[in-house]
């Protein structure tokens, strides 16, 4: 059984966010997500400054046998990156939580459409 | 013989499973109007005797006219080891073997192949080949995009100096992908590309610039200062080199002060006979920094369980069997024989003998440029440094001068009227170090009687 937060919010394709005392949205992949991609060896991540619609693929985590597309759950601007991961990709597979988050947004929109842990418990156990 | 392994019984047995009454029903959905019925102007099938003989009779019609026309296909010698081992059953592949990793004998070759393009090139990381030269610029110039994550514009900088069929095939690639091709011309004297030609594009947003070395006209261009110039402006640099010419040239990757971003070449003149245009292999090099961007499939050393060197296929999670439609590239796959051919060629030529092929082809040029000018009517067009090509002025049409000396069994070289209008009456000649002293003369004492006589004038 994967380790799903009850503080956080994720989305239909694997993502959690957590809002931050300043406004923004930290952003990064479940722990389901990073089981079930296995050991990572590469995460691209956006610019910083870059405008993001809700749903726009805007980083990429790759392990040996995939690379896959990390949505951007809600409309919004690209705050900070995480510059760990660039040598420490693993972060993303030790602690998908904390210190492998991969991007900082500030919303300007709209929210997409989010799930509570418990719905994403029953996404991600189907 | 259609090369379907299913007998007509499990073809029967698949229709019923899936509920199609025959095949022809799995294309209903094709409108009726665009199927093709027959295919028209396809002869009769011939069996294999027919073939040979038809095949011997055109090859006797071509002769074996020595060869002045460069233009992007070079006629080189090829050491007869190069094809004995390339045609080996273990070789005798199109293609990376699938169930790669139970080929390593193919694999240690990709890597070797790999490394040489490194070390030919100056550059970091190279693919396991692409299909040819053209289709490698057109690759290099949508890695540049990606790569070029600073740039917002998509423009690359095409000189016309660059061949016209890269050209043509990278336009045809790559501008419905949004990527805009913007011209940049040469010095009509030199018939070199300008910083003066590139200052129109200062202050804006220029995602790379191409150069090639030696440009079409066999020009040798300034890669130190075009390269400085681009990147100074944030602009990636991307390499279109000639294999045989960088024995003896800059490597790309010392180009300027930082190098070139991303090579790429066709391998053709590494072992591959002209073969009416083909099939030859592309190349492709690029730094570290940019090796996710690359298309195509790069084989690595790696050990096993047991700490035994071997080979694999790495860096493979972007190709198009995993990413599918988000691939760095869907029209990648190595053109995994000829590769073979080119890693041969250079393995036996080794350095230095691919230096002394490179001296062979200019001194062979000069001396070509030096008889040809002391005709009536004949001058070098450019006041440049060349490699093994060169422009020439002729006093009249190129067309009609060519067709007298095929005539007379000489291919002359090539005629620049199509793709360079302005230049006039102006023929593109070649010489690598397979055309003799004699060849030469007998060239230049036919194309004088040719040009004496009124017949093209």
């Amino acid at each position: 059984m994967s380790n799903i937060p009850a503080d956080l919010q994720y989305t239909r394709s694997h993502e959690w966010l957590r809002t931050m005392a300043d406004g923004s949205i930290e952003v990064g992949i479940s722990d389901h997500a990073q089981h079930a991609l296995g050991d990572l060896v590469f995460i691209e991540v956006p610019e910083v400054g870059r405008e993001l619609a809700a749903g726009e693929a805007c980083a990429v985590v790759e392990s040996v046998k995939a690379a896959s597309d990390v949505y951007a759950p809600v409309a919004g601007t690209v705050v900070a990156v995480n510059a760990q991961l660039a040598g420490a990709p693993q972060l993303v597979n030790q602690d998908p939580y904390g210190a492998g988050w991969i991007l900082r947004l500030r919303p300007n929109g709209d929210p997409g459409q989010l799930l509570s842990a418990a719905d994403y418990a029953t996404l991600a156990t189907d | 013989m259609p090369f379907i392994p299913h007998t007509p019984s499990d073809v029967r047995q698949m229709l019923e499973v899936i509920g199609a009454p025959d095949i022809d029903a799995l294309f209903d959905e094709i409108p009726a109007t665009l199927r093709v019925q027959s295919l028209a102007g396809i002869p009769e099938a011939l069996n294999e005797m027919q073939v040979m003989q038809l095949m011997q009779q055109r090859a006797r019609q071509d002769g074996r006219p020595p060869c002045f026309i460069g233009a992007g296909a070079y006629e080189h010698f090829i050491p007869s080891a190069v094809w004995a081992i390339v045609t080996r059953g273990e070789f005798y592949s199109a293609y990376t073997p699938y169930q790669a990793e139970a080929s390593q004998g193919t694999l240690q070759t990709i890597y070797e192949y790999q490394s040489m393009i490194t070390t030919l090139t100056g550059m970091q990381v190279a693919n396991a080949s692409l299909y040819d030269g053209a289709t490698a610029l057109a690759e290099a110039c949508l890695m540049a995009v990606r790569a070029n994550r600073k740039s917002k514009s998509s423009r690359i900088l095409m000189p016309r100096a660059v061949n016209p069929h890269y050209r043509a095939v990278t336009a045809a690639s790559v501008s419905g992908q949004g990527l805009n091709l913007e011209s940049v011309d040469y010095d009509r004297g030199s018939g070199r590309t300008l910083i003066a030609a590139l200052q129109a594009f200062d202050g804006q947003d220029i995602t790379a610039l191409v150069i090639q070395q030696p440009n079409f006209f066999g020009t040798l261009e300034e890669v130190d200062q075009l390269t400085d110039w681009a990147q100074a402006r944030g602009a990636l640099v991307i390499a279109v080199v000639n294999p045989i010419a960088l024995a003896v040239l800059t490597p790309p990757g010392e180009w300027g002060s930082r190098g070139a971003d991303i090579t790429v070449g066709d391998g053709q003149p590494l072992g591959c006979p002209l073969s009416s245009g083909g099939p030859y292999f592309g190349f492709m090099a690029t730094r570290m920094e940019f090796v996710r961007q690359m298309p195509g499939r790069i084989v690595g050393r790696t050990v096993d369980l047991d700490g035994r060197p071997g080979f694999t296929l790495t860096l493979q999670a972007r190709e198009q069997h995993i990413r599918r439609g988000k691939a760095t590239s869907n029209i990648c796959t190595n053109q995994g024989l000829l590769m073979v051919a080119g890693t041969l060629y250079m393995a036996l030529m080794g350095a230095e003998g691919m230096a002394r092929v490179a001296e062979t082809c200019m001194s062979r040029s000069h001396e070509l440029v030096e008889a040809l000018c002391s005709l009536p009517g004949l001058r070098l067009a450019f006041n440049a440094p060349r490699f093994h090509e060169a422009v020439l002025w002729l006093d009249r049409p190129v067309a009609p001068v060519l067709e007298a000396l095929a005539a007379r069994g000489i291919e002359g070289g090539y005629d620049l009227a199509t793709h360079y209008p302005e230049l006039g009456h102006a023929l593109l000649v070649c010489a690598t170090e397979m055309r003799s002293s004699a060849d030469i003369t007998h060239y230049a004492n036919v194309l004088g009687e040719i040009l004496k006589s009124e017949q093209t004038a």
